[in-house]
């Protein structure tokens, strides 16, 4: 953990829980329709830190994550309950423009999908054309993004090639400068390395400890070891049949080394999941 | 270290939509709209702007005026917001009022001949200027269901053959085959008629609901084959690659994994082509005729249809001749809207 980091969290501990700095989840609920997808989770993200969400499939990351950067309400049917909270204001308050809040807290899929009619210096601007953004150093934000997705010295002889030419892990990181050219304050990433080789993972992750030196990261991974490679805490989900929970949360060492939940040890020692 | 996490209790947790427009906001607009829609009622009552047109109009003026004035202390956003949403609205039931008023007046012309006997009953014995209670149109919905089925029967195989050819099998054709489908969806009604009627009327030398199908399928073709090659593109090319490795062969990978696969949309294909087909009048009247018998033999020579006896019956032109053709454009359009509704429930079920 950098210096940063610890004086923040130094900071909140003694601060009312409203004026947390960074993300911050309370009671959150999720539905399908009928179906109870996620059920009461409290978790808070301080900022400059990167958190992993681990736990086996179907067990409501992925979902939780959504719900972060308000993606959930796409799905025809779901339903939320409880607050999530950016520097303590509640995104889902009905003055909220669910644009906004998008904008602050990106996000990165689990298959890369640049624009394929982009092209690749294209890709990393589109967030700012979307966004109506007012920039006018675009060369400069083009090689600070890619630079910073640890991309730059592969394309930077062919910017004007189509995103889709790019290889897998190349595309994927081709994403991640995408999104962090609309500056956002959080990176959420939802299982951004399954489809990646080794290579490209390691390249990813850089990247990732990178990002967290100035923004807050959560990102969603089945890969125990990366879990214990970038992040700064764990956070970890489990589902007895009916929705799925949060079992606990803790710093990363502390979840791979003694953690409080007997479930967690066994999950983290691979004994199932 | 912080504590990562505060228990809070799951009891008692109702799912909430908070990105939805609340209820009460919900009945603002209705509100507000209801108002317009009172306010331009009296201009048209008070002043010179008449009929159902200018009411519009005016609805549609002092919506926009009350969108703007309800906003005026929101802000920027909510007021574009609310301003789009009226000439949004404003535009789709402008789309909306030319199916409205066709579908109004038929139903209001066509209604009073809408009796059990019309179903039942054909023209044989009865004159088109007799009382409703005597006659019907049996003989000309079996006449068109007939024509329908035959032409369906020759063209739903004939379309996803030409569609697997375009999708699956991408021969050296491929694009000459586009070509000549895409040109036929072009061809005038009209012409098909003409064109059956040239080879299959003058080679038998009687009108028959066979020559009239041929000249249906010949307009049918198209709309299924380019409807069938639009549904197996949608294919993704993993399920093709999974029958392959799997040792299958190429056309056992396409009937037995592709088109399973888009079965509910080339069902969609066949109703689109039957539905496109069903209320033509032009190619019959070259090749089916009209007749006031019910009959079965889709050879035994000129045969009854909808279109051509909404036509026939219209030409008459006496109140009760009339009345019968309304009441056969009325059941054609509920056929045609049955078959519509079937295409939209059976091409939605893929989705799932």
């Amino acid at each position: 953990m950098t210096n940063t980091s610890t004086s923040t969290t130094t900071a909140t501990t003694s601060a009312e829980p409203t004026a947390f700095a960074g993300l911050e989840t309370r009671g959150a609920h999720a539905w399908f329709g009928k179906h109870h997808a996620l059920s009461n989770v409290s978790l808070k993200f301080p900022v400059r830190t990167v958190t992993g969400l681990i736990g086996p499939s179907g067990c409501g990351k992925s979902t939780f994550i959504r719900l972060l950067n308000r993606m959930h309400e796409f799905i025809p049917g779901a339903a939320m309950a409880g607050e999530v909270l950016h520097n303590g204001g509640d995104i889902y308050a009905p003055n909220v423009d669910a644009a906004e809040v998008r904008l602050k807290i990106g996000m990165v899929f689990q298959k890369p999908n640049p624009f394929p009619a982009m092209t690749i210096r294209e890709n990393v601007l589109s967030g700012i054309k979307l966004a109506h953004l007012k920039r006018s150093n675009h060369d400069e934000i083009v090689e600070t993004c890619l630079t910073r997705a640890g991309l730059w010295k592969e394309v930077k002889d062919r910017l004007d090639a189509s995103g889709g030419s790019l290889s897998g892990g190349q595309q994927q990181r081709l994403c991640v400068a995408r999104s962090l050219a609309v500056e956002p304050e959080v990176l959420l990433m939802d299982e951004p390395c399954s489809a990646l080789d080794p290579g490209s993972t390691l390249r990813i992750e850089e990247t990732i400890k990178e990002l967290a030196e100035r923004i807050t990261v959560v990102i969603v991974t089945h890969n125990m070891q990366q879990a214990s490679r970038v992040s700064d805490f764990c956070a970890f989900f489990l589902t007895d049949g009916g929705p799925g929970y949060l079992v606990e949360a803790d710093a990363t060492r502390k979840i791979f080394t003694n953690p409080a939940d007997s479930r967690t040890a066994d999950y983290v020692q691979g004994k199932f999941g | 270290m912080i504590a990562l996490t505060t228990p809070t209790s799951a009891s008692g947790v109702e799912p909430q939509t908070p990105w939805m427009t609340p209820r009460a906001k919900q009945i603002q607009t209705l509100g507000t709209l209801a108002f317009a829609g009172v306010l331009a009622g009296m201009v048209v009552v008070l002043t010179g702007v008449a009929g159902v047109d200018g009411w519009a109009v005016t609805f549609f003026g002092l919506s926009l005026v009350l969108a703007v004035i309800r906003t005026l202390r929101v802000g920027a956003k909510e007021r574009k917001d609310s301003l789009m949403k009226v000439i949004i609205t404003a535009a789709a039931v402008t789309a909306f009022a030319p199916w409205l008023s066709i579908f109004g007046s038929v139903l209001l012309k066509g209604y009073s001949g809408l009796r059990p006997n019309y179903l039942t009953q054909d023209m044989s014995l009865t004159v088109p200027d007799d009382f409703l209670e005597y006659g019907g149109a049996i003989h000309a919905i079996v006449g068109s269901f007939l024509m329908v089925i035959i032409a369906t029967v020759v063209t739903l195989p004939l379309g996803i053959l030409s569609g697997i050819y375009l999708t699956e099998v991408r021969g050296r054709l491929t694009f000459l085959v586009r070509f000549v489908v895409q040109s036929m969806s072009g061809v005038p009604s009209i012409v098909a008629g003409l064109f059956v009627y040239t080879t299959l009327v003058f080679a038998t030398n009687t009108y028959s609901a066979f020559a009239g199908a041929m000249a249906l399928a010949v307009l049918m073709l198209p709309t299924v084959a380019r409807t069938a090659e639009e549904v197996l593109k949608l294919v993704p090319e993993d399920l093709r690659s999974a029958g392959y490795a799997l040792g299958a062969r190429q056309w056992r990978t396409a009937f037995m994994v592709v088109i399973p696969t888009v079965r509910s949309g080339l069902t969609t294909a066949a109703i689109l082509g039957v539905a496109r087909v069903v209320g033509e009048t032009a190619p019959l009247l070259l090749t089916s005729l009209s007749n006031s018998t019910l009959k079965f033999n889709p050879l035994d020579g000129p045969i009854g249809s909808l279109p051509t006896y909404v036509f026939g019956y219209l030409q008459i032109g006496t109140e009760y001749a009339v009345a019968r053709a309304w009441t056969g454009s009325l059941v054609l359009l509920i056929i045609v809207f049955i078959l519509f509704t079937l295409a939209r429930r059976l091409g939605g079920k893929d989705k799932r």
